[in-house]
């Protein structure tokens, strides 16, 4: 599969280029991404959307450098500011994760160390990572509190994440990414168990900081209407394959790849009934073994038998929106 | 529910080490069966001519201060060491997973009985607790399976216990209840069956600990009498020629303790394995 | 209309301890959390019923208390006639009402006894409850009902861990419906799936109400979802119905300040901040205070009314009922 060299700006914070991750298990070699491009400017919030087993998280744990140990990067790179995270020291990259780079977890319960107040969780993140003397170090951390919108911050400082409900506990994961101010937060399905309303806060809390800071924001999420809310740019992941890029607005208004396609369709929103919900035929392919070039193959209506014997390129099919496949849209 | 055959297979041949434990157990049971064909010697005759005779070609193990084959001797016992502890640790899994599994899903009084009881065995140092099982009610190899059963019993009765609570608030516990499934029928068709794989880690490691148990009581002469083959007793007759030299009494009947031992502990994940249907391809 | 569940101010109290050592032969005061309290709905015969509300509403409770797996601390819940809030938990599992209310779970997986194949979970309602031992006649009808709910009859054979999510998903479907239930509860029964997945469940289960001729009580936090199978909705907060009325003119028109909320946590395309209107956190659901409006604290509104009397569900217009004090602000 050929890729463009994506086109590295002055603005360009994050390029994944031709990423490619294959996992070793007992039954084979999982190729779980293969040749994944995109890049992310400052300040942008790019979401990255999939089922589950696309991919889209062993990306965001590819990128933030905490692969399990069966997973191996066979190939590409990952260029921070321009500087290969595959290629630096170890510890340089403890040194970036943490107060460059941070993520925000799936759940925030479990991210949280449960005997230990949040206030000093927080501390013990700028401790490491930046150069506050103990007395402000507190006054940071009340400060970050009360930026995620966390009321009486004091109070809350001396908390432990059990008295917390989940929605909290989730802004308490967020006031740890952004205690060091990062310039890249990797969100993985942060509201995912979260009840819509806190949902939607967690969400408007995370796309206002964002904002404020001038963070560049990577959006894993399974959720394409949740996507389609916060996101400037969409990247629609399918097995291990990036599909289709575009601005969010392009994209659902002219899906070019059929699975974008389907996937809009199945997604139920306020203006559909029953009937215009489409379901997606078949399964994800089994990512162990031979591949078609093209991973949505079997469950494409357009396929041709182009589709057999022509290695998948990317082309740019209208502004900023490029898409991998050979009868699109 | 039950291990197949294929399973088995797939489970040996992914992992070594269990593959070398399950050849060790199949050795030990092979012996424990057709030992007493297998000796070549009888292991009662006393010969005193050839008495404490170090290894050889006659005597590949050498003998003890009466001449007894000690190889003969170690093979032939076998069945008893192995015996005592399957059946003994039967007998606190059958009585510890209903107390543990009634205790777990019912909570309430019944736990607090169970737990108590429990406690109260704990409290002891369990083989002194077995020592004095056997002193009080006598020198019989029964008497040596209750005590190993009893001292074992806290164990089986928490592990499952555990699990239990674990596992009766999985989904398909209520679901069981909505397909028309009684209390009883829950314990015994979904609750034991899915903490069975966890136990069977236990039922290896405690196999191993059992057949020491035993020995042990043998060896302070609790237990089975001489001149009965005993791998406890042989240990415990040998030990006083070991600073003569005669190492052979000791060494080679504490070595088949040792093998069995280390087969049950090795055999533990394996088994674990063999009893989830989750591993099976 | 012919009803074919009708719940009368149905109370659920969960005892709560503070077990914290507070002094020698103290008892620990007891509390009580109010799960479920003072709830009162009907369900017509054949009509599909949408509960909805945030984790920790009562309603997941509100579900175990119909399907008698749990005793109610008041109330009635008539059911065919016959007020099943009477039998005991531990009696119902010999109760005719058993194979008449049927569950679907939230998740397929954690629903399906590890131990057993797909058939043996399909049959375990049909040998308990349907009386059917014969091998070849239990075949039959579990055959029969996997086609019903689109399942492979290759895949009967197989253990939970070998199939897919939404296979799993099937699996739940058909025992529920495996003795023609007259009400089927569905707890969230797409939550744990994939889009693709989440519409071919979607559709089969609309389809196998209009075939069997079912009652459906459809308990969901997606509104999205809710409105597509449901004709009317229930939306309960911290214990207490809130609003309740007919899908379409609830969503066109929500009354209740916490119905607002919910509906504008649904993510809208492009909308970059959700309308969401809501503060503060939840009240405790802990010996609420019986004088002051449950959703207090959060809502906008703060008049002294709402913290002196609790409002009442009150029809507002034929079919449609709310409780709150400012109704349509």
């Amino acid at each position: 599969m050929k890729e463009m060299q994506p086109k590295t700006t002055q603005e360009t914070l994050l390029a994944v280029d031709r990423l490619s991750v294959e996992f070793a298990t007992r039954r084979g070699t999982v190729r779980a991404l293969e040749n994944v491009s995109f890049d992310l400017k400052a300040g942008e919030i790019v979401g990255i959307v999939g089922e589950s087993g696309s991919g889209k998280s062993v990306l965001a744990f590819a990128t933030m450098g905490i692969l399990d140990r069966a997973g191996k990067i066979t190939s590409g790179r990952i260029l921070f500011d321009n500087i290969d995270l595959l290629q630096i020291k170890r510890s340089q990259l403890r040194q970036k994760r943490g107060k460059e780079l941070s993520m925000i977890f799936q759940n925030p319960r479990a991210a949280l160390n449960p005997i230990r107040k949040i206030g000093r969780q927080i501390e013990d993140v700028l401790q490491a990572h930046a150069n506050l003397p103990p007395k402000q170090r507190r006054e940071r951390v009340l400060e970050l509190l009360s930026l995620v919108r966390i009321s009486d911050p004091s109070r809350r400082y001396n908390a432990y994440p059990y008295e917390l409900s989940g929605g909290m506990c989730q802004r308490v994961t967020i006031a740890l990414a952004l205690a060091c101010s990062p310039r890249l937060a990797i969100a993985d399905e942060p509201t995912t168990g979260l009840d819509v309303t806190t949902q939607a806060a967690v969400m408007d809390l995370i796309v206002d900081l964002a904002a404020q800071t001038h963070m560049a924001t990577l959006l894993i999420t399974h959720d394409l209407e949740l996507a389609a809310q916060y996101c400037d740019r969409l990247v629609v992941m399918h097995a291990g394959h990036i599909v289709e890029t575009a601005k969010t607005s392009d994209l659902f208004q002219h899906p070019r790849h059929p699975y974008t396609a389907k996937l809009i369709a199945a997604t139920p929103d306020p203006e559909k009934d029953l009937a215009h919900l489409i379901p997606i035929p078949g399964n994800l392919p089994d990512l162990r073994g031979e591949l078609p070039f093209c991973r949505f193959r079997d469950r494409c209506d357009r396929a041709s038998s182009q589709c057999d014997t022509v290695p998948l390129e990317r082309k740019l099919v209208g502004n900023n929106h490029q898409v991998a496949c050979h009868n699109h849209f | 529910m039950t291990i197949s055959i294929r399973q088995t297979r797939y489970i040996l041949q992914e992992n070594t080490l269990t593959l070398v434990a399950f050849l060790m157990f199949l050795s030990l049971i092979f012996l424990a069966i057709f030992g007493n064909a297998i000796a070549p010697y009888d292991p009662l005759e006393t010969n005193s001519a050839i008495a404490l005779s170090p290894p050889s070609l006659q005597h590949w193990f050498g003998t003890d201060q009466l001449g007894r084959d000690i190889l003969s001797r170690a093979i032939v016992a076998t069945r008893l060491d192995l015996g005592i502890a399957i059946a003994a640790v039967f007998l606190s899994f059958f009585i510890g997973s209903i107390l543990g599994v009634l205790a777990g899903y019912w909570g309430g009084w019944i736990d607090n009985i169970v737990g108590r009881a429990i406690d109260t065995i704990m409290a002891f140092p369990l083989f002194v607790l077995a020592m004095g099982i056997v002193a009080a009610l006598g020198n019989t190899v029964e008497n040596i399976i209750y005590a190993t059963a009893i001292i074992n019993l806290p164990l089986y009765a928490r592990v499952i216990r555990s699990e239990v609570l674990i596992i009766k608030k999985a989904g398909y516990i209520e679901a069981a209840k909505l397909s028309g499934n009684g209390d009883w029928r829950i314990m015994a068709r979904y609750l034991f069956p899915n903490a069975l794989p966890v136990m069977m880690v236990h039922i290896s490691l405690n196999m191993g600990w059992a057949i020491l148990n035993a020995a042990g009581l043998s060896f302070i002469g609790l237990g089975v009498r001489p001149p009965t083959p005993e791998w406890g007793i042989m240990v415990a007759e040998g030990a006083t020629y070991i600073i003569s030299g005669e190492w052979w009494l000791a060494m080679f009947p504490g070595l088949s303790l040792m093998f069995a031992v280390f087969c049950f502990n090795l055999l533990g994940d394996g088994l674990r394995d063999s009893f989830d249907p989750r591993k099976k391809t | 209309m012919n009803n074919i569940l009708e719940v009368n101010n149905l109370k659920k109290f969960f005892p709560t301890q503070n077990r914290v050592f507070n002094g020698f032969g103290k008892k620990p005061p007891s509390h009580l959390l109010h799960a479920v309290d003072n709830v009162s709905f009907s369900l017509a015969s054949g009509e599909s019923l949408g509960l909805v509300g945030e984790s920790g509403c009562g309603k997941s409770t509100l579900v175990r208390l119909i399907t008698r797996l749990i005793d109610p601390t008041e109330g009635e819940i008539w059911f065919a006639g016959e007020n099943i809030a009477r039998i005991p938990a531990q009696k119902a599992a010999r109760h005719g009402m058993r194979s008449q209310i049927q569950l679907v779970f939230q998740d397929p997986h954690d629903s399906l006894n590890p131990r057993f194949t797909a058939f043996d979970s399909i049959a375990e309602p049909l040998k308990r409850l349907g009386n059917i031992s014969q091998s070849d006649r239990l075949q039959n009808r579990v055959e029969e009902l996997a086609d019903r709910v689109g399942l492979s009859q290759t895949l009967l054979t197989r253990f939970p861990h070998q199939i897919s999510g939404g296979q799993k998903a099937r699996v739940g479907i058909a025992r529920a419906i495996a003795l023609n239930p007259k009400l089927l509860i569905l707890d969230e029964p797409t939550s744990a799936l994939d889009v693709s997945v989440q519409a071919i469940i979607l559709r089969l289960l609309a389809d196998l109400r209009e075939t069997l001729g079912m009652s459906y009580l459809f308990v969901s936090h997606d509104l999205n979802v809710v409105r597509l199978l449901c004709d009317r909705v229930v939306v309960m907060y911290l214990g207490k119905i809130v609003e309740m009325g007919n899908t379409n003119a609830l969503f066109r028109q929500p009354l209740h300040p916490y119905t607002k909320a919910l509906i504008a946590a649904i993510p809208h395309p492009n909308s970059r901040h959700s309308a969401v209107n809501l503060k503060g956190e939840p009240r405790s659901p802990i010996d609420p205070d019986p004088h002051v409006c449950r959703f207090y604290g959060r809502c906008f509104k703060e008049a002294k009314q709402c913290h002196q009397t609790m409002p009442l569900l009150q029809s507002k217009e034929s079919d449609r009922f709310v409780a709150c004090h400012f109704p349509e602000i």
